[in-house]
């Protein structure tokens, strides 16, 4: 029994592990900074976020505890019981959640609340990594995918109900593991194709195109007309091949189609601050003082830190309140101005290992169970990584979803840390695993 | 193996070239671009003008004339204001509704962002109420400025006074920003660099609600206000005020001089007002009030600006210039004929002590004569031209005629009509002595300016020679006055030909048949000289030049009285007050005060009372 605890421990990888903590003290002593209060100097005030901050460490810590200490099993066993568990909360959350910011997302419980969407990551990941391991070698079939696809569209749609965008997107990044397990890679290139369509087509939204003649057609018009000549061309090319025609043909309409759904979605799907701030980050509005101040401020705040920083509790925009929600979905302003690029480099860098130190873990795994969850995980902290601090530095668009382990908040710490930790429970378990 | 092992490194790919794309977006905005660093200076950093306090003005003997006082600004930002409650403000602020949407759009229109004034020139007392609750209205706040301030209501024309910086003003010289002082007028404008100081910078922290929290940098880029210096004036403010008391409703200039240094003791101008009208916010309402709607122009400074015909004073220079140019001596004697030019008193035959006395008319006609018709061309023309030419030149060695480089900006030459200036009128050798003979009396086309007249008889004092007028005695810690304060300007008349006019002025004034008695007294030996120069059909203008004692003078004084009577009627008595009050402190002689200060020449009828 001895033997076998002590092989436990020496059996954590002790990367993540370490990679995890750098990260979460860095996220801390920036909060710190960035919600300082000159009355409440001390970092452990509990009656400051920074201190409740503490308190969030500390229970993740036990809750790392607790998952190292549980069997195994104990995942793969209740993937499903856990998935629904948290449908069950998401439901919930729409009857009785408090509603904060127009979202109704929140559980209270007297001074403490909770996001069950965040801990609704783990339950996905789980019920997700478990159907896609007990199927055989190929993940192909029709049937197969809509299942696949139905396990993450039931958490989003419930979440889309919060309503909660931002932590809706989340679910885009299970595309990752899907396509390691063998989705087809033109998924990831219809996806990226969709994107750029997207955002050329409503770039050309508000262009026109002067041809001579005085004509002067819609920038979309002209779009479609572009299309179709080198779909023209394409066919003049390969007419050779049988059936080439219809292929070109169907693209076209589709392509089409696509573009004028973008402008329908665009104008009559989103509500008006979502197309705004679409509008803002693709620079056709600009608008400082609304739509665009979040970034705008956001952008000061980092730009001015320069090469090193204005140091530890110098940045005036942090300090000043400049930069809203700075202390959690903004909270790598405070990293960029008062480290400068040296902080957020050194930041980007530690994500960058750990997303690269968990591939590299769940590649050794020889369950098929850990790695499916070695990849969820990966995905997800990219994903939030990504969007998080692309908004910030306006290279996406403004979506409220936390760094993880930066941003402040007791719902997210947990949940990335259970999603992490379990990870590492399943690592170190994997001498002991037969395939 | 699993086919799609390798896809590992699709997802690595992706995660990579995402995170280097944010990292070169980073090394971009952090450390190539600058803007975002100037954009958060802009935000987080207020910087608050500290103002110097103006230099203060003191009189020669250090008798306080300009001091500051404490008023502020309100500013705007109107990016700012947040939920701003109109009426409370309106309330606290004193101001209707209508005026504070019309100062806000005015702010507004000049930036959004930047701070501009809201209200200006709040006085201390009512500052400290609003200031109290001015925390409660986001976007504004105070910024505390001087305004000047006169104990006394005295010497206004010569302190000038401040104003707000034009746009050309800020043009000419870039030290000044929106907002300043500057001196327009007066010792305020010509000493204006001195006075001023240097202005001081606060940076301060603050935060999106434009609270101030702190100083940026421990106070690193902060910079201290350097107080002007201040500066002592050679007026004499008791003279000063009594002057102005003597002049009240009447219009003129007195202007007093010591002869051994130039300096000014007093220059009054009058009619004038009190300098405390042309300060804080009543200002531009009583300054369109003093320009535009008073006749009597009460901002035209007399002293240096007025040209007036000088009248019989000028015979003062005629017969010394006549001296010492030899064509006359002090034995020669003129008829008094009547002929041409009219006469005035019970003489026949004056040599000149006596000529002067009596300001015998028909006597400088013929010394001018001589002075013009010198003989050397046969054409009488050309002989004039000749002579004139001599004795302009000599003339203007008094003073006359040119520019004095008095520290008043502004100031007037008079003029002492030359050869191209007769030219000009007539024509070439188109005139000759019996054109331009009233000259000769000080008549014609003579024009001098009070401050010439004193510094005429500081020169008559001093036996041929004059400093500049000035006003300053010392600014700051230099007490070196300018050099050309303090050089000796030689009329290259010879001191003894000033014996016979200094005895023919001292009999002016001190002997029966002078034209002067009112000015005399007991206890100081005057010399002294009238003028009256005539107006018709209105009264004379009234003047006097006067200096005492005798011996080792003191004091210079000219005085010009518009439209009164002769000037031994009023310029004289006036001068003698003056002089009085000057030498001994205290006037003893109160029915000749009160017989000025009753006396009223403001309306051009007023004049010719006692006949």
């Amino acid at each position: 029994m001895m033997e076998r605890r002590s092989s436990r421990w020496s059996d954590i990888d002790w990367i993540i592990v370490s990679l995890y903590g750098i990260l979460v003290l860095m996220g801390w002593f920036n909060i710190y900074a960035a919600t300082f209060n000159e009355e409440h100097q001390s970092i452990f005030d509990i009656s400051q976020l920074y201190g409740k901050q503490m308190l969030w460490i500390a229970t993740s810590c036990f809750l790392a505890w607790v998952i190292l200490m549980l069997d195994p099993r104990f995942f793969s066993r209740l993937a499903y019981p856990i998935y629904g568990f948290c449908i069950f909360l998401l439901i919930a959350v729409l009857v009785v959640g408090t509603e904060i910011k127009g979202a109704k997302s929140w559980f209270t419980f007297g001074g403490f609340s909770f996001q069950p969407s965040e801990i609704a990551k783990f339950g996905t990941s789980l019920a997700l990594t478990f159907y896609l391991s007990t199927l055989g070698k190929r993940f192909s079939g029709l049937l197969t995918r809509l299942k696949a696809m139905l396990i993450l569209i039931l958490p989003a749609a419930l979440i889309l109900l919060q309503p909660d965008t931002g932590s809706v997107l989340v679910y885009a990044s299970f595309i990752f593991v899907m396509y390691r397990e063998g989705l087809s890679g033109n998924i990831l290139l219809i996806g990226l194709g969709g994107a750029v369509l997207f955002v050329v087509a409503l770039l050309l939204n508000t262009t026109t195109i002067e041809l001579p003649y005085d004509i002067v057609l819609p920038g979309q018009t002209m779009m479609v007309v572009v299309i179709g000549l080198i779909c023209l061309v394409l066919y003049a090319q390969f007419k050779k091949i049988k059936q080439v025609k219809w292929v070109i043909l169907g693209s076209f309409l589709v392509i089409t189609g696509y573009i004028f759904a973008v402008n329908y979605a665009f104008n009559n799907i989103l509500q008006k601050h979502q197309q705004a701030r679409i509008n803002e980050l693709l620079g056709i509005e600009s608008d400082p003082t609304g739509a665009g101040y979040n970034v705008h401020q956001s952008m000061i705040a980092i730009g001015s830190g320069g090469g090193f920083g204005k140091g530890f509790l110098q940045g005036t925009q942090t300090k000043y309140d400049f930069v809203p929600e700075q202390s959690t979905d903004f909270i790598f302003c405070t990293v960029g101005e008062e480290w400068g690029f040296i902080g957020t480099f050194t930041v980007i860098f530690l994500f960058v290992y750990l997303l690269f130190r968990i591939i590299i873990v769940a590649e050794r795994q020889r369950s098929k169970f850990s790695r499916i969850y070695g990849y969820c995980v990966a995905s997800i902290f990219f994903f939030h990584l990504a969007i998080n601090v692309g908004m910030t530095i306006g290279l996406a668009p403004v979506i409220g979803i936390p760094l993880p382990f930066f941003s402040y908040g007791g719902s997210s710490l947990w949940s990335f840390t259970i999603l992490l930790f379990t990870f590492i429970k399943m690592d170190s378990e994997r001498m002991h695993i037969l395939r | 193996m699993n086919p799609f092992n390798n896809r590992r490194y699709v997802v690595l790919g992706i995660f990579l070239t995402v995170s280097l794309i944010f990292l070169g977006r980073l090394f971009y905005i952090q450390v190539i671009d600058d803007s975002y660093k100037l954009s958060a200076k802009n935000q987080a950093l207020r910087y608050v003008t500290q103002y110097p306090v103006r230099g203060l003005i003191y009189d020669r003997n250090n008798e306080l004339l300009v001091y500051n006082e404490a008023a502020y600004d309100l500013m705007v930002i109107p990016k700012r204001i947040k939920r701003l409650d109109t009426l409370a403000f309106c309330n606290l602020l004193g101001i209707t509704d209508s005026a504070f949407d019309e100062k806000i759009a005015k702010s507004t229109s000049y930036s959004r962002f930047k701070a501009s004034v809201f209200e200006k020139q709040i006085p201390a007392d009512e500052w400290a109420t609003i200031s109290e609750k001015l925390y409660k209205f986001s976007g504004f706040f105070g910024e505390k400025r001087t305004l000047r301030k006169y104990p006394k209501s005295a010497a206004a024309h010569v302190l000038g006074y401040i104003s707000e910086a034009t746009p050309g003003d800020l043009k000419k010289d870039s030290y000044y920003q929106k907002g300043d002082y500057v001196g327009k007028r007066g010792l305020e404008k010509e000493y204006e660099k001195r006075l001023r100081g240097v202005r001081g910078r606060k940076v301060l922290l603050v935060d999106v609600h434009n609270r101030a929290k702190g100083s940026y940098m421990n106070g690193k880029y902060d910079t201290l206000p350097i107080a002007g210096e201040n500066l002592i004036s050679t007026i004499d403010r008791e003279l000063q005020m009594y002057g102005e008391q003597l002049m009240r409703n009447k219009r003129g200039s007195i202007v007093a001089i010591e002869p051994s240094t130039g300096e000014i003791l007093s220059m009054v101008s009058s009619p004038g007002y009190d300098p405390n009208l042309l300060v804080g916010r009543p200002r531009s309402k009583n300054y369109k009030m003093l320009q535009a709607n008073d006749s009597l122009n009460p901002l035209f400074n007399r002293s240096i600006n007025a040209m007036y015909r000088p009248g019989s004073i000028f015979k003062l220079v005629e017969s010394l210039v006549a001296l010492d140019e030899g064509v006359i001596t002090t034995e020669t004697r003129f008829r008094c004929n009547r002929g041409i030019i009219g006469c005035h008193g019970s003489h026949t035959n004056d040599d000149l002590v006596p000529a002067i006395q009596h300001s015998c008319n028909p006597y400088f006609w013929n010394v001018f004569k001589r002075l013009v018709q010198r003989g050397k061309y046969s054409s009488i023309f050309k002989d004039a031209a000749y002579g004139l030419n001599l004795w302009q030149e000599r003339v203007k060695k008094f003073g006359l005629g040119v520019q004095l480089k008095t520290d008043l900006p502004g100031l007037k030459k008079g003029n002492v009509p030359d050869v191209a200036f007769y030219n000009r009128w007539y024509g070439e050798y188109r005139w000759a002595f019996s054109t331009i003979y009233s000259v000769s009396i000080g008549e014609g086309e003579m024009l001098v300016v009070p401050i010439q007249m004193a510094n005429l008889a500081a020169t008559i004092a001093n036996r041929g020679y004059f400093y500049e007028p000035h006003l300053i005695k010392s600014i700051g810690a230099d007490s070196v006055k300018r050099p050309e304060f303090t050089i000796r300007n030689e009329t290259e008349v010879d001191p003894e030909y000033f014996d016979p006019v200094i005895e023919a002025m001292y009999k002016v004034v001190n002997e029966d048949g002078g034209t002067a008695r009112r000015a005399r007294m007991d206890s100081i030996e005057v010399c002294g000289k009238t003028g009256t120069v005539q107006n018709e059909p209105w009264p004379d203008h009234s003047v006097f030049i006067a200096f005492a004692p005798r011996e080792n003078p003191k004091i210079a004084i000219a005085v010009y009285v518009e439209y009164s009577d002769f000037g031994g009627t009023w310029a004289a008595p006036i001068s003698s007050l003056m002089i009085e009050k000057y030498l001994t402190g205290e006037v003893k002689r109160p029915e000749k005060e009160k017989r000025i200060l009753d006396a009223v020449f403001l309306d051009i009828y007023d004049g010719k009372k006692e006949q």
